[in-house]
């Protein structure tokens, strides 16, 4: 017994304190979403009651069911482009030598660390002018904060995978070219389906960070209709609201974590291997 | 090492990787997906040329015309293939990151904020027309207000009557417009116009704030309400006068004289007109955070805090995920994927959430925290339960991560080093101190860089919980969990004023920081040479 708990036991020992930690505040959010008064002030660690007024009210009373949408519409389309955009790139600074490779590699990653939405200001004006130029990219609508997130299309996730490439060996192009393949066919035949857990990885990574997003949003999406579930949600409990909201709040929260289990369930095979493998190298 | 790979690599390597080998056919698919693509790039071109060539915007249509064409030329020649890859993202990258950017930091160099937007010439009209007065002979109108847009929302715009004329206008900050098709009651007040929606009496008081502060400019003087129904053209009380380059106050005689590098009026006595100009102001913005007294003592604590913040964040996140992930890399831990998925579920829930959650969490009189542990603890009312609580919302939320990264690596590490060491008689913790930890960090080392970029400007993180809060009594501005970028977020955004071009300024403060510190990392590590191989 005492080697059993020298050997094994402490591991299920830190395994389940990590757990508890974990799921202590997800615990609340669910037992708050059921909770029938739906106030902060009654919300307790464990449910008190199960009742499904919190989610009636939440899609009746508010626009959450066009705030699901937007999310998800945005978030995909914003994150599967700019994972292909991405891959474009990675190929292009993995497979190639050209001038100003290095100079192009060091600068997406110097570009990332100035703080983007403090040009918001920038941003707002140049939005401005396209929402009159062309109403239809313009402030709150779907194809003008998919543009504006694609903005960000290159940068961290081009270098993982720019990682991910160099491992796959180069004598598999090299070979495919001898056997008379071009560029474009080496990229999306033999090199796409070999990267395809890094792929799975930064969609999954750039899916997250889009719906989550909340400055950019905030002040991109204005109309009630054509907010995201973060920038909607914030508003339930801004200010005052903020005791009686909080049930329709939680529940809302449950219901945006769907679609990225969704996501992630689907990609799960390739998240642990390709999480590391850009940075561990073979 | 590095060096060497800056020249003219082409030749040293060993697959004939020059732009030169003319494309294979690529089949017909290839082809027409090509042709479709590049038809698709002009059909979107000509769509978003019209409405640029309809508002007369030349450089806007020569930027198009140039994109597209380079773009078509790229694609149908054969060479530059790196170019062909690259080029999508970088079109994006410049047009709605580095453009702004720049555009950006080109305001620290200016005054930009409130007071100073516009050139010198708005100025002045804003400056007359904030200084009209009824005075005894002044023509009157019978007043409607419109708005062009919502209601609630809309810009406003008063709808007048000439009583000589009877022609109707409308007018707001920019002028007077004539316009017809207006329906003129007996009174000379517009009830109808093409265009406008004219607002009823209850939503006109609704915005009678902005109805009052309106004036719509004329020669001499402007237009302005009184009430919500009258309108009255005064004459200006102060009026701008060119020889002297100031402006003068017609009642008193005051002159406040043009400052062209503060971009205001200032009178002798020191004073300064409220509306001001844009103007450049050199390394001003830079310098005042140094020698200002007032902004250098806050700034030089939010800067230690922000240190500390993002190094707690990332090392706490690692320390705690790699412990985890150690605990259960063994085989004989059963249920380890059950663990694994339980212990990954606060990475799935949306983090903007769970940071407003954690932030109720901590409430003083009905959180859960103090529920839970029967305290009565004023969570963020204190420096240090504020900070200490920052920190621990952002090790549930990043934990996750980095046990997943680090299950990863410890799996991608042999079994046998350890093994071996252990046989040749080192400890578990010699072992983990000597085999394990090194070949960790080789493989973590560049993300926790990164993770230590991005908690260094984690604005959700404090903005959705303590908003930088707790304040001290003396300094609004500057709270104790404050990172730069959300005191950054409230100098340009905040209620008291905005200040552009001081927060354009220290975004680039910031920008220089995280960049220098990345970098020494960087160098530190072998990651740079390994990346560039």
């Amino acid at each position: 017994m005492k080697r059993w708990m020298k050997q094994v036991g402490w591991r299920h020992a830190v395994g389940l304190l990590a757990v508890a930690f974990s799921l202590g505040p997800i615990l609340f959010v669910l037992s708050a979403a059921f909770n029938p008064l739906g106030t902060l002030s009654s919300s307790q660690l464990m449910p008190t009651g199960l009742s499904f007024g919190n989610f009636q009210k939440l899609l009746t009373d508010t626009d959450f069911p066009k705030w699901f949408l937007n999310s998800v519409v945005i978030a995909g389309v914003a994150s599967a482009v700019s994972v292909f955009l991405s891959a474009l790139a990675a190929y292009a600074f993995s497979r190639r030598r050209f001038r100003g490779r290095r100079v192009g590699l060091l600068s997406l990653l110097l570009i990332q660390m100035f703080p983007q939405f403090l040009a918001v200001v920038a941003i707002f004006l140049i939005f401005g002018t396209i929402t009159d130029y062309w109403p239809s990219i313009g402030f709150n609508t779907w194809w003008g904060i998919i543009l504006l997130y694609l903005g960000g299309a290159l940068g961290v996730s081009t270098w993982l995978m720019k990682g991910f490439f160099d491992t796959v060996p180069r004598e598999l192009d090299e070979s495919a070219t001898v056997d008379g393949a071009s560029h474009v066919e080496i990229f999306f035949r033999i090199l796409l389906p070999l990267v395809a857990p890094v792929l799975a990885v930064t969609g999954l990574l750039a899916f997250i960070s889009t719906i989550n997003e909340f400055v950019l949003a905030n002040i991109f999406l204005t109309d009630s209709g054509s907010k995201t579930l973060s920038v909607g949600l914030w508003g339930l409990v801004a200010a005052e609201q903020r005791n009686t909201n909080f049930g329709i709040f939680c529940a809302g929260t449950l219901l945006t974590a769907i679609p990225t289990v969704l996501v992630f369930q689907m990609l799960q095979r390739y998240i642990v291997e390709g999480l590391t493998a850009g940075a561990v190298k073979g | 090492m590095t060096t060497q790979l800056g020249g003219p690599v082409t030749r040293a390597l060993p697959a004939p990787d020059n732009d030169e080998p003319p494309e294979r056919n690529t089949g017909l698919t290839g082809r027409i997906v090509k042709i479709v693509l590049l038809g698709l790039v002009v059909a979107i071109a000509i769509w978003a040329a019209f409405p640029l060539v309809a508002n007369e915007a030349w450089i806007g249509l020569g930027i198009l015309v140039a994109t597209t064409a380079v773009l078509l030329w790229l694609y149908l020649t054969p060479r530059h293939i790196p170019a062909k890859y690259l080029a999508p993202g970088t079109v994006l990258l410049i047009a709605f990151q580095i453009f702004p950017v720049l555009y950006t930091a080109s305001t620290a160099f200016t005054n930009y904020g409130d007071g100073h937007r516009g050139n010198k010439d708005e100025a002045v009209v804003a400056i007359e027309s904030a200084s009209v007065t009824q005075v005894p002979g002044s023509l009157q109108y019978a007043l409607s207000v419109a708005t062009t847009g919502n209601p609630a929302t809309g810009p406003l715009v008063f709808l007048i009557t000439d009583p000589v004329s009877k022609q109707v206008s409308a007018g707001d900050a920019d002028g007077l417009k004539k316009i017809d098709d207006a329906t003129v009651s007996s009174s000379g007040k517009v009830t109808a116009a093409d265009g406008y929606t004219i607002l009823n009496a209850g939503q006109a008081s609704l915005r009678s704030k902005e109805i009052t502060d309106l004036a719509v400019p004329v020669d001499g003087g402007a237009i302005r309400s009184s009430g919500l129904s009258r309108a009255y053209e005064g004459k200006a009380g102060r009026a701008y006068d060119k020889a002297c380059d100031c402006v003068r106050d017609t009642t008193t005689g005051k002159t406040w004289t043009a400052d062209e590098s503060l971009g205001a009026f200032v009178a002798a006595d020191g004073e300064r007109l409220a509306q001001g100009w844009k103007v450049g102001v050199g390394f001003s913005n830079f310098t005042r955070v140094v020698t200002d007294r007032s902004i250098s003592g806050p700034f030089l604590s939010t800067l230690v805090w922000n240190f500390a913040f993002a190094l707690g964040s990332t090392g706490g996140t690692f320390i705690l995920g790699m412990l985890v992930a150690l605990a259960l890399h063994s085989k004989k831990v059963r249920g380890r994927n059950v663990y694994r998925l339980l212990l990954v579920l606060p990475y799935a829930m949306p983090a903007f959430a769970m940071l407003l959650v954690w932030r109720d969490m901590f409430n003083t009189d009905f959180g859960l925290i103090n529920n839970l542990f029967g305290l009565h603890v004023n969570w963020m009312g204190e420096t240090g339960t504020a900070r200490l609580a920052v920190l621990l919302v952002q090790l549930w939320l990043g934990y996750p991560y980095m046990f997943l990264v680090t299950t990863g690596a410890l799996q991608a590490i042999p079994a046998e080093l350890s093994e071996a060491s252990r046989i040749d008689g080192a400890g578990a913790w010699q072992s983990f101190r000597r085999i394990v930890l090194p070949l960790l960090m080789v493989a973590l080392t560049p993300l926790l860089i990164s993770s230590f970029a991005f908690n260094f400007n984690n604005f959700n993180a404090i903005y959705l919980t303590t908003e930088g809060g707790p304040f001290p009594a003396d300094n609004p501005m500057n709270g104790a969990t404050d990172l730069l970028i959300t005191y950054t977020y409230r100098l340009a955004f905040g209620g008291s004023g905005a200040q552009y071009g001081y927060a354009a300024a220290i975004s680039i403060f910031i920008f220089m920081i995280v960049g220098v510190v990345s970098a020494i990392a960087f160098r530190r590590t072998r990651a740079q040479e390994e990346v560039y191989a």
